[in-house]
């Protein structure tokens, strides 16, 4: 800024270009960082899961799903296990998904 | 045992492949036996901005399946001694790079050369991942500019989990960061990002600052590496990254803009 900026009526310059972009970078590259080291770990949590549920009731392993939802406020981590029907005689068209793994 | 370097970036265009050669070329300058490897398959174009380009008669490709030795497809660079370049395939198949074969190639160039640098294609693909799966060392290219910054965190994640020293969980991949197409102008301006503010997000030791210079695309039309042109900031700001390399400690230069004058100053005129 040269001094006869004083008396052209500049004052302090608008933000720039480069911030928004320093900006915007952090923003997007926290976020992609936190999934990045989150993908690794959700295989190991399912089989683990897999493990411990199995202990209590007989499960099909393969009827075990983890996911992961990360939103800007809130996130949240999904574990659904479907149980297998009671017993073999039950009505078949209660669980089609258990009888088609 | 030779180091081997990846020079990588995520995005193309940003100037791994000028890097490279710059790099290779400064090494063997420096009197270390080095040889340059074009990962680019389908692509390649480290041949052309060597000046090599009508001297290739094999390639990798060649070597892996066997159709031709090692020493026949390396290419001796007639203007530094101890410089040798290994193209990369003009072939579609993206599969005839395998990691075997790649492993093959590295350690018989072991036995010769000090340094192996491998100059990556773009992307998070096979032949990105082939190049710096055996890294010992990364150089990673940015452009001051969002998507470049953003790919290059990506590729310092993947060099983190994806390489041959992540997997057997040795000592993680060097990594140093190239800035290239720097101008300081500009950034005074406010119209691009800040070396400071490139360094502060990748948050890995800078090698080098290569400003933005008319003399990078006259070395490509010649096919000779920039950093031979003496003269021009662009070489000696390679020369500079090379020295840093080898341990050298050298301030960095041409990341200020230039002096103004006091009337340009005085009078708020626009910098030369």
């Amino acid at each position: 800024m040269s001094w006869l900026d004083v008396f052209r009526g500049k004052s302090k310059p608008p933000p720039t270009s480069a911030g928004a972009a320093k900006e915007r970078l952090q923003i997007v590259l926290a976020h992609e960082r936190i999934s990045r080291a989150g993908d690794d770990f959700l295989p190991r949590l399912q089989r683990e899961l897999i493990q411990v549920v199995a202990r209590y009731v007989s499960i099909d392993p393969k009827a075990v799903n983890v996911s992961l939802d990360r939103g800007g406020d809130m996130s949240t981590l999904a574990i659904e296990v479907e149980l297998p029907p009671p017993s073999k005689d039950a009505p078949a068209d209660a669980k089609p998904e258990a009888r088609a793994s | 045992m030779a180091q081997v370097i990846v020079v990588t970036s995520g995005k193309g265009g940003v100037g791994k492949t000028t890097s490279s050669a710059a790099f290779a070329t400064g090494l063997a300058q420096a009197g270390k036996k080095t040889v340059v490897i074009d990962f680019d398959v389908g692509l390649r174009n480290l041949d052309l901005i060597m000046g090599v380009e009508r001297r290739v008669v094999f390639d990798i490709v060649n070597v892996i399946t066997g159709e031709a030795k090692l020493n026949q497809a390396l290419i001796r660079d007639k203007r530094v001694d101890s410089l040798s370049i290994l193209p990369a395939s003009q072939t579609r198949d993206k599969d005839a790079l395998t990691k075997e074969g790649v492993a093959t190639i590295i350690e018989e160039l072991s036995q010769e050369f000090d340094y192996i640098l491998c100059d990556s294609p773009a992307g998070i693909e096979k032949g990105a991942l082939l190049a710096l799966y055996f890294a010992d060392q990364a150089i990673v290219v940015t452009n001051p500019e969002v998507s470049s910054v953003r790919d290059s965190d990506r590729i310092l994640g993947v060099l983190q989990s994806k390489s041959k020293r992540a997997e057997e969980k040795r000592d993680p991949v060097k990594e140093h960061l190239i800035v290239t197409r720097y101008d300081p102008n500009r950034v005074e301006k406010g119209e691009m990002l800040k070396l400071d503010d490139i360094r502060e997000i990748l948050a890995i030791p800078l090698l080098g600052v290569i400003p933005e210079s008319e003399s990078v695309l006259k070395a490509s039309n010649t096919g000779n590496p920039v950093i031979l042109d003496g003269v021009s900031n662009a070489g000696q700001a390679y020369k500079d990254a090379v020295a840093r390399f080898l341990g050298e400690d050298r301030p960095h230069r041409f990341i200020d803009p230039e002096k103004r004058g006091f009337l340009s100053r005085l009078f708020g005129g626009r910098a030369a």
